[in-house]
């Protein structure tokens, strides 16, 4: 068990630079998770703390010591592989003792490691197949054995979900949930699915372009985001973001967008005042805070006509699809509301959810 | 007898060898069917070709010298006999070249594979200042052929013999040496496009998992690339064991000989061909080849078409 601390930690291949400068310090037992798109710099990061790729610049401290120059079998970590990477002539049980093995850790020592990993992970009755005997799921699920036995300071994993099928790959973003709540072990864990990082993370690191987005539990980045990077890429269906202007009319502000004027909110008007000249104005709006026409409506919420142009059953909800200042807006709406495409429908945006964005700098005001 | 890639059966898929004629609606089958006739035609007619020359030495080898020397059908054995085997495996010296072939071939196959593996392994996956170039290196030493060698090389040995007293021609195991010349580029390469086959990721993790490079090699690149280095062990097998050339400029007294030198001196004095014996020596020599490749012919084809997607 250990922290995990990055100091300015940077990443350059020849000229072109993947990490820039990142710091980010993970507590003992805590559950990490690197998000962003591809190319963003995550997996570079996550390969040098692994010490898989050399550090161009900065530190990575593991426990009490920094490990720049530590190989990364000594730096006590385990590391799961987008491809699981198992030893294909090995077997279950040989495949995660493989490390111990190495190490000379005495038989008695390894069979009780090797048998309780397998426990955990449901391994027990595999451990004398071979992986191509073995389907995409527990394939998976030796690969973290192979981490588990070992008992490192940090769990290190790359993408491991990417590569099961949709279902399989909900049941193992649990099970990596309920085994990290047994083994409380330090986890770093790299996706591209701000799902998967929403469910796994005791907080979430979005990272963009080789920088840190924002550092935050999911709903603190889900309500609070940052960035305009941050509240677009947090959250499915993604945020509208919608181009308007802000107005002052009889002492209130009000945001105009495509004709339709949505009051801001009495305590958000001194934040918002000083941009009332600027024409870079986003208004970010979440899908489930426009919802259809309700009996009763709450200070915040303002009903406005649309237009629907396609409408996605999902059962439990409805997306309502409609254009606004030449941008599709999406709705969350009611499966019992009645919308139509072509049917224009009363719609209510819940501006206490709004997040205006200075679209110049990219910064949620 | 270099074993030769075109001969290796090739998945000839349906309608691969018409591929880029326009396609009629419901015409796939008969697509397939003209595919696979002209993929026949072809394994038919090779299959012939190749298997010629060894029927009728077969068919000689039964004989005996008079037949042989008579006028009849050369295709058929009115009176076959085993005589031309039997002189063969009672005479000291053929056998004496068998076991000098056989530990001459082993020694080279251990020796090359000493060499290559290591070498294949560091060109495959340990970067160094040169690693891409040496890796060409060693394809183009490949490219020139013994007859180009051979008299440099007895140079060399020969200059080496005038420095250092020691007596290094006309020994059989001179042949150890100088084999591997034509094995080790070979194998190396063969093996470079196999260990590069394998995924980085199972070097990452043996290397997470405490492995240094030697037990990488040794424990994991080793057994996952085992039909590659079959595949390798099997040419260089063959070559050392076919090898004509060398032997015949490196080694001349009888008891020193491996069987390609040793069949064509005894067995021809003169203007005078034991033709029985040389047919009958021929094939026991291809036997134990033969034997390598029909027990090992899954791995062997395995290794080959791996290397070469990858190499």
């Amino acid at each position: 068990m250990a922290h995990v601390s990055l100091k300015n930690l940077v990443k350059n291949y020849e000229d072109t630079p993947a990490v820039r400068g990142i710091d980010l310090d993970i507590p003992d037992k805590q559950f990490v998770v690197l998000v962003g798109p591809s190319g963003c710099g995550k997996t570079t990061t996550l390969r040098m703390i692994a010490g898989l790729e050399d550090i161009t610049a900065g530190e990575v401290v593991i426990g009490e010591d920094v490990v720049n120059d530590v190989p990364a079998k000594d730096r006590n970590i385990a590391m799961v592989f987008q491809n699981y990477a198992l030893y294909p002539h090995m077997t279950v049980h040989e495949n995660m003792s493989f490390g111990l093995r190495l190490k000379k850790v005495p038989k008695a020592e390894i069979n009780r490691r090797v048998d309780d990993a397998a426990r955990i992970l449901g391994l027990a009755d595999l451990l004398n197949r071979k992986p191509k005997q073995l389907s995409g799921g527990q394939r998976q699920r030796v690969a973290m054995g192979r981490a588990i036995v070992r008992e490192p300071k940090v769990f290190l994993f790359d993408e491991p979900l990417s590569n099961l099928d949709a279902k399989l790959r909900v049941q193992m973003r649990t099970e990596i949930k309920k085994i990290h709540q047994k083994v409380r072990t330090t986890t770093v864990y790299v996706t591209h699915d701000q799902v998967e990082a929403m469910t796994l993370a005791d907080r979430v690191v979005v990272m963009n372009g080789g920088r840190i987005e924002q550092v935050g539990a999911p709903n603190e980045l889900y309500h609070r985001p940052e960035t305009k990077f941050v509240a677009g890429f947090i959250g499915s269906p993604a945020m509208n973001m919608i181009p308007c202007r802000l107005e002052e009319a009889a002492g209130a502000l009000r945001m105009h967008v495509d004709g339709i004027a949505l009051p801001v909110p009495k305590e958000r008007e001194a934040r918002y005042r000083p941009h009332l000249r600027s024409e870079k104005l986003v208004c970010g709006l979440r899908p489930e805070h426009l919802f259809e026409q309700r009996p009763h409506l709450e200070p915040g919420q303002q009903p406005f006509e649309a237009k629907p142009e396609v409408v996605e059953p999902m059962g439990n909800q409805t997306l309502v699809f409609f254009p606004l200042n030449g941008i599709d807006v999406c709705a969350n709406v009611d499966p019992g509301c009645g919308a139509e495409p072509g049917k224009p429908l009363r719609l209510v945006a819940d501006l206490r959810h709004l997040h205006l964005i200075d679209d110049s700098t990219g910064r949620v005001l | 007898m270099r074993p030769s890639l075109s001969s290796v059966p090739q998945n000839l898929s349906p309608g691969g060898v018409l591929a880029g004629k326009p396609a009629k609606t419901g015409s796939m089958k008969g697509d397939r069917r003209r595919a696979l006739f002209w993929s026949y035609f072809f394994l038919v007619l090779f299959a012939i070709f190749f298997l010629t020359p060894p029927i009728y030495m077969m068919i000689t080898s039964l004989k005996s010298s008079a037949e042989i020397g008579a006028i009849t059908n050369p295709w058929f054995v009115y009176a076959p006999t085993l005589e031309n085997y039997t002189a063969l495996l009672g005479s000291e010296q053929y056998l004496t070249f068998f076991k000098n072939s056989a530990i001459v071939s082993l020694v080279v196959v251990v020796i090359t594979m000493l060499i290559s593996i290591p070498a294949a392994f560091a060109l495959a996956r340990m970067k160094f200042w040169g690693s891409a170039t040496l890796g060409m290196g060693i394809f183009l030493t490949y490219l020139i052929p013994e007859t180009l060698l051979f008299i440099p090389l007895f140079k060399i040995f020969a200059w080496i013999q005038d420095m250092t007293g020691i007596e290094v021609m006309n020994h059989y195991w001179v042949l150890m040496f100088i084999y591997p010349t034509l094995t080790v580029p070979f194998c190396t390469w063969i093996m470079i496009g196999y260990f590069a086959s394998v995924p980085k990721e199972l070097d990452e993790a043996a290397l997470i998992d405490g492995a240094g490079y030697l037990q990488m090699l040794t424990k994991i690149f080793i057994p996952v690339a085992l039909p590659g280095i079959i595949a390798a062990t099997i040419f260089a097998f063959t070559v050392s064991w076919a090898d004509f050339l060398y032997p015949m400029a490196f080694t001349t007294s009888a008891d020193q000989l491996v069987l390609p030198a040793g069949i064509v001196t005894i067995l021809i004095r003169g203007d005078v061909y034991a033709w029985g014996q040389i047919m009958a020596a021929c094939l026991l020599g291809a036997l134990p080849p033969l034997l390598i490749y029909a027990f090992l012919m899954d791995y062997y084809i395995a290794g080959l078409t791996a290397g070469a997607t990858k190499g």
